[in-house]
């Protein structure tokens, strides 16, 4: 849980009021303060931890590959904001925001990525399988689409359990044109599942426009062929997630059955570190890293609405820096495992 | 032990229904497994017994309710899903592959897919060749799922108790050709088979056969004719691919000194092959000629009957192996 400031206090300090006299306006914040705060937090850990990943993968201190989720943060974000421990979640190749916004811990990630025992996944998944049972976290997946199956069957299970937990299946543009979306969600559908789909329309499929490729402008216009509400969100705007996915919380767990939410959003940074982004054009995502930064916009709001000041925001963003850089160095210093746990883990 | 006659399809559903009795967390999905029972009718009155929240009817959407059923697993239910036709397993390849039988492993151990899907695979009712595949070998290929082929009605109660309560995902292979064949079934409710265990279904000096499912009945029916000829065969049923129980198929090799494979999956990069090359491995120097191998030819199942039976191994054509393996 984010420590909590002493600008998260309602109401504010009057010194966070002064200029602009928002003390009155303050009944009306999108979202009670300390969760901006918490907010503010988790995108700022997300950001932090995904550019030393980018570091930590140009520098060659992991294997593999990394995907990373700069620039969608909102998405995970206020989506997870709105969710109970218990609650689940399966993520995608593009996952290190959705585990760390449901509670996955710096260090032991950081460690996955790097491939050591103190990982996760105990360095048999990396980054694109991360996990936390215990958080609800059912992984992150290799497969484009592969979390359809795995969320769905989780809200199944809690039908069937008799329990008020729901299921979140995160999935990208590209995922919404495999068959297995229609199967599940229909099922999800027909039989009123607690399960949300959260559709991050990141413009692109790995390296392809989605619109090149997709019969839809909009993927939330498919829920209604399927029997589902569904629809579109502001993907930049995390209090706009936050209401819209409280909304399809309320409703999953009376009963109400599931809903997609499509978030437009944009990768700031390629499909994978070492994309040479020929597909897209330089003005195109300056536009986006101007105009629709999450955490830019999130901290605008806090401060404008007297919430917090600048350099508040700023002082958390150097303490999380600081727990980024604890990991790095908890990863980098872990042991590898050695060669015998290959055979471990595979039957229970 | 009292036993009891009973059909292979009553094994089954007999064996689903007391697992439902025992663990609530047990349930059934598939195509047509309500009301109707199921087209096999292994299914039959189970939804009457435990009604719509145990007892699922799934959409035509193989690759999704195998979805569902692998995190259903991930999250405390121990889901049977029931594949009509084993070929439909295709279909749900990437749950089954790159999800049930990998999840645990990619996760460091940190969850478990107790799912049991049930399939009914083989050839011989002109179901031509979407409808009459053997699988088996494909699924036994792949680290991290079980594989089950029953025999008998005795065995299929045992094995599907255990593939129900294991804490993998297994694959339970049913001979369609079986489904109404009778035979003696303890009335035990905790009469159970443990994984990894061949059989030896019938005990001989002379040779062994190694065969699965319903190819076992086809290796006894060689194995009188034989014995006419005053040949006297071992026939070992492994009962499941994986695990497989390769010490008993071993010390029958080393003790007869001839062997022979027969599974009805085509026969090229099958179960026979890597079980005839463990035999190599682990018993040559006991081996009096070759070790031989039938499978079913390497073709799709055609669907006119004078072109799908000489497909599929008979007793003929074991008879002739036993006898050609020998050169008499």
């Amino acid at each position: 849980m984010a420590k909590k400031p002493s600008g998260s206090k309602r109401p504010p300090k009057k010194s966070a009021a002064k200029k602009k006299s928002k003390t009155q306006r303050m009944p009306s914040l999108r979202a009670p303060a300390d969760t901006l705060w918490l907010m503010y937090r988790k995108m700022s850990e997300i950001r932090l931890f995904e550019e030393q990943v980018w570091d930590v993968y140009t520098r060659g201190l992991m294997p593999g590959l990394a995907h990373l989720y700069i620039g969608e943060e909102a998405v995970a974000v206020g989506t997870c904001t709105a969710l109970r421990d218990d609650d689940y979640i399966t993520s995608t190749h593009r996952g290190h925001g959705h585990c760390l916004a449901k509670g996955g811990q710096l260090d032991r990630m950081m460690a996955e990525i790097m491939g050591k025992e103190a990982g996760y996944c105990r360095g048999k998944g990396g980054s694109m399988h991360i996990a936390d049972m215990s958080v609800g976290i059912l992984g992150a997946n290799g497969i484009v689409g592969g979390g359809f199956g795995i969320a769905t069957g989780a809200a199944l299970s809690s039908k069937l359990r008799n329990s008020d937990q729901v299921s979140v299946c995160f999935f990208g543009d590209g995922a919404s044109n495999q068959g297995i979306m229609l199967e599940t969600v229909n099922m999800a559908a027909a039989w009123d599942l607690p399960a949300i789909y959260i559709c991050e329309n990141n413009q692109y499929g790995e390296h392809t426009p989605y619109q090149a490729v997709t019969g839809v402008e909009d993927i939330a216009d498919r829920a209604k062929g399927l029997g589902l509400e569904g629809v579109i969100v502001d993907g930049s705007d995390v209090l706009a997630m936050f209401d819209s996915v409280n909304q399809a919380v309320d409703k999953a767990r009376t009963g109400g059955g599931p809903t997609l939410i499509e978030a437009k959003t944009y990768r700031f940074h390629g499909h994978h570190v070492g994309d040479a982004q020929t597909y897209r054009t330089r003005d195109e995502a300056e536009w986006w890293r101007t105009n629709k930064d999450p955490i830019k916009l999130l901290s605008d709001y806090m401060v404008d609405n007297g919430v917090a000041k600048q350099e508040e925001l700023d002082a958390i963003y150097e303490q999380v820096e600081r727990e980024v850089l604890n990991a790095i160095e908890f990863g980098k210093d872990a042991p590898l495992p050695p060669p015998e746990q290959a055979y471990e883990d595979l039957y229970a | 032990m009292p036993e009891r006659e009973m059909l292979f399809r009553e094994a089954i559903s007999e064996a689903m229904r007391e697992e439902m009795q025992r663990d609530s967390s047990v349930f059934l999905i598939g195509e047509d497994v309500g009301p109707s029972g199921g087209i096999f009718k292994c299914c039959e009155g189970l939804f009457e017994q435990f009604g719509p929240q145990r007892v699922l009817d799934a959409p035509i959407a193989e690759a999704g309710y195998i979805g569902l059923s692998v995190g259903a697993a991930m999250t405390q239910m121990r889901p049977i899903a029931e594949l009509m036709f084993g070929d439909f397993a295709l279909l749900a390849m990437d749950q089954i592959v790159n999800q049930a039988a990998k999840i645990r492993y990619m996760t460091g151990g940190q969850c478990k897919v107790p799912m049991t899907i049930r399939l009914a695979m083989g050839a011989g009712r002109s179901s031509a060749a979407q409808h009459s595949q053997s699988l088996q070998s494909i699924f036994a290929h792949v680290p991290g799922l079980k594989v089950a082929m029953p025999s008998t009605p005795r065995d299929a109660k045992g094995l599907l108790k255990s593939a129900i309560r294991d804490d993998n995902p297994v694959l339970f292979f049913e001979d369609k050709m079986m489904y109404n064949d009778k035979g003696a079934v303890p009335e035990e409710d905790d009469f159970i088979i443990p994984f990894g265990q061949a059989e030896v279904k019938r005990s001989g000096t002379d040779a062994t056969i190694v065969a699965t499912s319903s190819m076992v009945t086809v290796a006894l029916a060689a194995a009188d004719k034989l014995a006419e000829e005053g040949l006297d065969i071992e026939v070992v049923d492994p009962r499941t691919l994986m695990p497989l129980d390769e010490e008993t198929i071993v010390s029958s090799v080393r003790k007869t000194g001839y062997a022979l494979v027969v599974d009805e999956a085509p026969q090229s990069y099958g179960a026979t092959a890597e079980i005839a090359a463990r035999i190599g491995e682990k018993a040559f120097d006991y081996l009096d000629a070759p070790v031989m191998r039938i499978g079913a030819a390497d073709l799709p199942i055609p669907f006119s009957p004078p072109l799908e039976f000489p497909t599929i191994p008979d007793v003929e054509r074991v008879v002739r192996a036993i006898k050609d393996q020998r050169g008499s």
